[in-house]
C-alpha cells in the first residue's frame, strides 16, 4: 500500500518511467560563476529584508537573521545583584552542552587532570550529533590527504574560512577517527578493516566513514557511554540549561548560572575553566523554515558568550540542507540524509527529469530545489510536485540505488530512512522521497582560534555554536569532526587553563553593562533570552 | 504547526481526554493540547529514544509501545510516557577489558536470567529483536549482539517491560563498544596515515595552503580532480 495520495503516484510513474534511462546520465556541475548566481537568486542567506544587524556589543554590525538577532539582543534571564556568595557547586571545568563537542570536552579535560562537570538542557545526548546520519569526514585513504581535505573545506567555504582552523580540522581528523575507534564506535568497514567511505557534497575524495545511517548516534552514545564510565571526575547534570556566563573581576570566565528546568529555580556553578558547546539554532525557524534540528537547538550559547564579550562572525549564513523531507506532513522538515544521494539517488523534478548535479554543496543543491519548484513568473522552473497540504517539494529518487549498487543496499545502508518513511507506508527501496530544502546548520557563531579559546580568558569553544572553520557553508561530514576536534582541543586547552588560572572574584558585571549599553541604545527586543525552547503549545 | 480544525479526534493523555487533529503525531498533539514539553521529548526525529510512549487503545486490552515523535495519533488513544527508566548501568574502563563472554557475564550477570519471553522484542519501537541480542549474549556472542542491536536508540521500553529487570541496552551498548574496539578489524590505512601526519609528511603542503591568496586558492579548488563515484 502507497502512502502517496493518487495525485503524487501519477507523478512518481514519470520518475519510474525515466529511471533506466537516468542511470546512465549524469547531470553537468555547475561552475563557481553558476553557483553565485543562482545562490544570489534563490538561497534564503540572500533575502536581505530577512537580516537584521547587531546594533549593541562588541560585534556591533554583524547580519544574522532577524529572528537570532532578536534573542542575541534579549535581556538577561537574571539581574546583576544575583548573589553568587554561595555556587551551588564547584570544579575546575564546566561544561555546558551535553552534545557530541561537550562530551568530547569533559573526556579531554579529565584525561588532562581536571574535575569536570557537564550540564545540559534536556537528557545528555539530546542534541544535534544524536541525528547526524550521513558521517564524519577524514583523509585517511592513500589517494587523499589532508591537503585535498583542506582545499575541499576552504572551496566549500567559498574561501571565507579561518586558515588556521581549517589546518587544525583536517590534520587532527584521522586522529579522531582512531580515537572513535579505540572508544568502540563502530564505523562501517569492509571484512579486512578498510574503511567504507563515500563521497559527500562538496568533496572530491570519498572520505566519508559512517556507521549505517546512525553515524551520529554511535559518535554520541559512544562518548556518553565513556562519560559515564568516569562518573567520579565528571558529573552530569540533566535539565540545567545555562542562561549566563559568569566572570570574574578580571573578566575571566567563572562559571554559569544554570536554571533548573523544572523547578525554574536559578543556581550558579563556579569553574576555573568553562567550555561552551551548546550546539545551534534551528528551532528559531529562520524564515519560517522548517528544521532537521533537535528540539533545544535555540542559539543559546551565541546569546550568553556574546553578552560576556566574545566576537561573533559568519551568522549572516545558515545551512539549509537541500532534502528534507516534505511529505507527509508529520515529518516535515526532518532530514533525508544526504547519504542517499552519495549512493547515486537522484533528485528528479515532476516529469521525471534530473535538473541538478546531486552533490553540488549544499547551498547550491538548496537553491536549485528551491529554483525547480519556484514559479516561471518569480524565475523558478515551476516544476515542483505540491502535496495536499500545499508544500512544495521534489523527488529525491532512492529505488534507483538499487539498480546501482545492487538489491537490498538501501536496507543495509539506510536502515533509520527505511524505518522513518515505512511508518508512514512510503518504502524507500520502492518509491521515491518528496523533499525540499529544510533549515539545518548553523555555519557561523562564536569566533575561537585553533586551542579552542575564544576572546574571553577562560572561555572555551566547540561545535556548532562555533563560528569560523567552515566559512560560509560547511561540508556534510565537517561537523563531526568538528565537534570531536575542538571538543577535544577546547577539553584540553580549558583543563591547562583551569590549573593556571587565579579567579578573582566572580561577577556578573557584564550583564549589568550589556542592560545599561541596551538602554542607551533603546534597544528592546522585548525577549528574555535564552529562549531555551521554542513555544509550540497552541496558543487559544 | 498544523492549525487545521478539520477532523478532532480524542485521545487520552494520563486520563484526561482531549481533541486534537487526527493527523498529529502524539507529540505534536500534547503540544496542540497545550502542553510545553519539557520531559519526553529530545530530537523530534526518532533518533535519541527520549520520547518512548505506552498505550492503549479504547476497547482494546492490548498494550501498544512506539515514540511520541514517530507515532499518529489514533481515536480513543490512552497514553503515558516514559520519559526516564531507573535501569541498571555498571561502569567499567572499557580500555582493560578483554571482548569475551565471562567480561559480558561478569559486568551484568544479570544477562544469564533471561527467560526469553520476547516481551522486550514487542515494545521495541525500533523494531529490533530485543530476545535475539539478549539470547546472543547468554552465548557470549558480542559480535551478534553488536549486529542485532545496533539501531538502539536506548528509549528504555525493553528495560520497562522485561520481568527479569534486564537492562538490555546497556548490555548491547556494552557489547557494541567491546566489538568496535576488539574484535572489529583494524584499518591498515588509518595507521599508515597516522604514521605519515606525525612525521610531518603534509607540514609543508599545508604551510603553503595557509600562506595562498584568494584567486590562487580558487584557482587550486578548481583544478582539484575529483575521484569518480
Ligand atoms: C538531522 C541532522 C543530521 C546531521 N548529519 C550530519 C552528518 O551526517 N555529518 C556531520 O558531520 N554533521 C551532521 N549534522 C551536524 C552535526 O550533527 C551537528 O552540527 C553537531 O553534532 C553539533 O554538535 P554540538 O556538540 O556542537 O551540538 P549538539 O550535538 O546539538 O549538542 C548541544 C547540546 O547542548 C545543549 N544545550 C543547548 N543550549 C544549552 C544551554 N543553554 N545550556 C546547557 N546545554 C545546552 C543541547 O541541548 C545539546 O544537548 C547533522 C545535524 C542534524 C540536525
Ligand atoms: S523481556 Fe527480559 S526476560 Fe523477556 S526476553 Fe526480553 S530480556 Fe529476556
Ligand atoms: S532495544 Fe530497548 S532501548 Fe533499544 S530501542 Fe529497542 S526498546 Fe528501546
Ligand atoms: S524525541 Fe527523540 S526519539 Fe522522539
Amino acid at each position: 500500500m502507497s502512502g502517496y495520495p493518487p495525485e503524487m503516484r501519477e507523478s512518481i510513474r514519470k520518475v519510474e518511467a525515466t529511471r533506466a534511462r537516468r542511470i546512465k546520465e549524469t547531470f553537468p556541475a555547475m561552475s563557481l560563476e553558476e553557483r553565485d548566481a543562482i545562490l544570489q537568486a534563490f538561497h534564503p542567506d540572500y533575502k536581505e529584508e530577512t537580516f537584521h544587524a547587531l546594533r549593541v556589543g562588541v560585534s556591533k554590525g554583524q547580519r544574522m537573521p532577524i529572528e537570532l538577532g532578536k534573542i542575541v539582543e534579549g535581556w538577561p534571564h537574571i539581574t546583576p545583584d544575583f548573589d553568587l556568595s554561595e555556587p551551588f557547586a564547584e570544579t575546575d571545568v564546566l561544561v555546558i552542552g551535553g552534545g557530541g563537542g561537550g562530551a568530547s570536552a569533559a573526556l579531554l579535560a579529565q584525561e588532562n587532570g581536571a574535575k569536570v562537570i557537564l550540564v545540559t538542557k534536556l537528557r545528555f545526548g539530546d542534541a544535534n550529533t544524536m541525528m547526524a546520519q550521513g558521517g564524519i569526514q577524514a583523509a585517511d585513504r592513500p589517494e587523499d590527504s589532508p591537503a585535498i581535505h583542506y582545499l575541499d573545506v576552504i572551496g566549500g567555504g567559498h574561501f571565507t574560512n579561518v586558515p588556521e582552523l581549517v589546518e587544525a580540522l583536517v590534520m587532527d581528523a584521522p586522529f579522531v577517527i582512531e580515537w572513535l575507534e579505540e572508544l568502540g564506535m563502530m564505523f562501517d568497514k569492509e571484512p579486512d578493516g578498510t574503511m567504507i567511505e563515500a563521497h559527500g557534497g562538496g568533496t572530491s575524495r570519498k572520505r566519508m566513514h559512517s556507521a549505517r545511517d546512525y553515524s551520529g548516534a554511535e559518535i554520541m552514545r559512544t562518548l556518553r557511554d565513556e562519560v559515564r564510565d568516569r562518573e567520579d571526575d565528571i558529573t552530569v547534570i540533566e535539565f540545567s540549561p545555562a542562561v549566563e556566563l559568569v566572570l570574574d573581576d578580571n573578566g575571566q570566565a567563572a562559571g554559569a548560572i544554570v536554571m533548573n528546568l523544572e523547578t525554574g529555580v536559578y543556581s550558579y556553578i563556579k569553574a576555573k575553566a568553562v567550555v561552551l558547546a551548546t550546539g545551534g539554532g534551528g528551532r528559531l525557524h529562520y524564515q519560517g523554515f522548517p528544521t532537521t534540528n533537535h528540539y533545544g537547538a535555540t542559539a543559546d550559547g551565541v546569546v550568553i558568550a556574546y553578552r560576556a564579550g566574545a566576537r561573533l562572525g559568519y551568522l549572516e549564513s545558515m545551512q539549509y540542507h537541500p532534502t528534507g523531507a516534505a511529505f507527509p506532513e508529520q515529518i516535515l522538515g526532518l532530514l533525508v540524509t544526504e547519504k542517499v544521494r552519495g549512493l547515486g539517488g537522484q533528485p528528479v523534478n515532476a516529469e521525471g527529469e534530473q535538473f541538478v548535479y546531486p552533490l553540488e554543496p549544499r547551498d547550491v543543491e538548496a537553491a536549485a530545489l528551491i529554483r525547480e519548484c519556484a514559479p516561471v513568473e518569480q524565475g523558478g522552473h515551476g516544476k515542483g510536485v505540491v502535496t495536499p497540504t500545499g508544500q512544495p517539494g521534489v523527488w529525491l529518487d532512492s529505488p534507483i540505488i538499487e539498480m546501482i549498487k545492487g538489491p537490498g543496499t538501501i536496507k543495509k545502508a539506510l536502515p533509520a530512512m527505511v524505518r522513518q518513511f515505512g511508518r508512514f507506508g512510503i518504502d524507500i527501496t520502492k518509491e521515491p522521497m518528496l523533499v525540499y530544502p529544510t533549515l539545518h546548520y548553523q555555519n557561523g557563531g562564536v569566533r575561537l582560534k585553533p586551542d579552542g579559546s575564544t576572546d574571553v580568558p577562560g572561555l572555551f569553544i566547540a561545535g556548532e555554536v562555533s563560528g569560523g572553520v567552515h566559512g560560509h557553508n560547511r561540508l556534510m561530514g565537517n561537523s563531526l569532526l568538528e565537534i570531536t576536534v575542538f571538543g577535544r582541543r577546547s577539553g584540553r586547552s580549558a583543563a591547562a587553563h583551569s590549573q593556571r588560572v587565579k579567579l578573582g572574584a566572580p561577577s556578573l558585571a557584564h550583564v549589568a553593562a550589556w542592560i545599561k549599553e541596551l538602554d542607551e541604545a533603546g534597544v528592546d527586543t522585548g525577549v528574555i533570552s535564552p529562549i531555551l525552547l521554542p513555544d509550540y503549545t497552541r496558543h487559544q | 504547526m498544523a492549525e487545521q480544525q478539520d477532523n478532532l479526534i480524542p485521545i487520552y493523555i494520563m486520563g484526561k481526554q482531549y481533541m486534537v487533529p487526527s493527523t498529529l503525531t502524539i507529540m505534536k498533539a500534547m503540544e496542540w493540547a497545550g502542553y510545553k514539553l519539557i520531559r519526553g521529548v529530545g530530537c523530534r526525529g526518532g533518533f535519541c529514544g527520549a520520547c518512548a510512549t505506552v498505550y492503549r487503545i479504547m476497547g482494546d486490552p492490548k498494550l501498544y509501545f512506539g515514540l511520541a515523535c514517530q507515532t499518529v495519533v489514533q481515536p480513543g488513544m490512552y497514553l503515558a510516557q516514559i520519559p526516564f527508566f531507573p535501569a541498571q548501568r555498571a561502569t567499567y574502563d572499557i580500555t582493560k577489558l578483554e571482548p569475551t563472554a565471562t567480561t559480558l557475564f561478569s559486568i551484568y550477570p544479570e544477562v544469564l536470567r533471561c527467560l526469553g519471553c520476547g516481551a522486550c522484542s514487542k515494545a521495541c519501537p525500533q523494531e529490533i529483536d530485543v530476545r535475539a541480542y539478549m539470547a546472543a549474549g547468554m552465548r557470549g556472542d558480542i559480535a551478534a549482539v553488536a549486529d542485532i542491536s545496533f539501531d538502539c536508540i536506548m528509549c528504555g521500553l525493553c528495560a520497562s517491560r522485561c520481568p527479569a529487570e534486564e537492562a538490555q541496552y546497556n548490555i548491547a551498548i556494552l557489547a557494541r563498544r567491546l566489538y568496535g574496539r576488539y574484535l572489529a578489524p583494524r584499518s591498515q590505512h588509518l595507521q599508515e596515515r597516522l604514521k605519515e601526519i606525525r612525521a610531518g609528511k603534509f607540514d609543508a603542503e599545508l604551510e603553503e595552503l595557509k600562506g595562498l591568496s584568494k584567486d590562487e586558492l580558487v584557482a587550486r579548488y578548481k583544478a582539484r580532480d575529483i575521484e569518480p563515484k
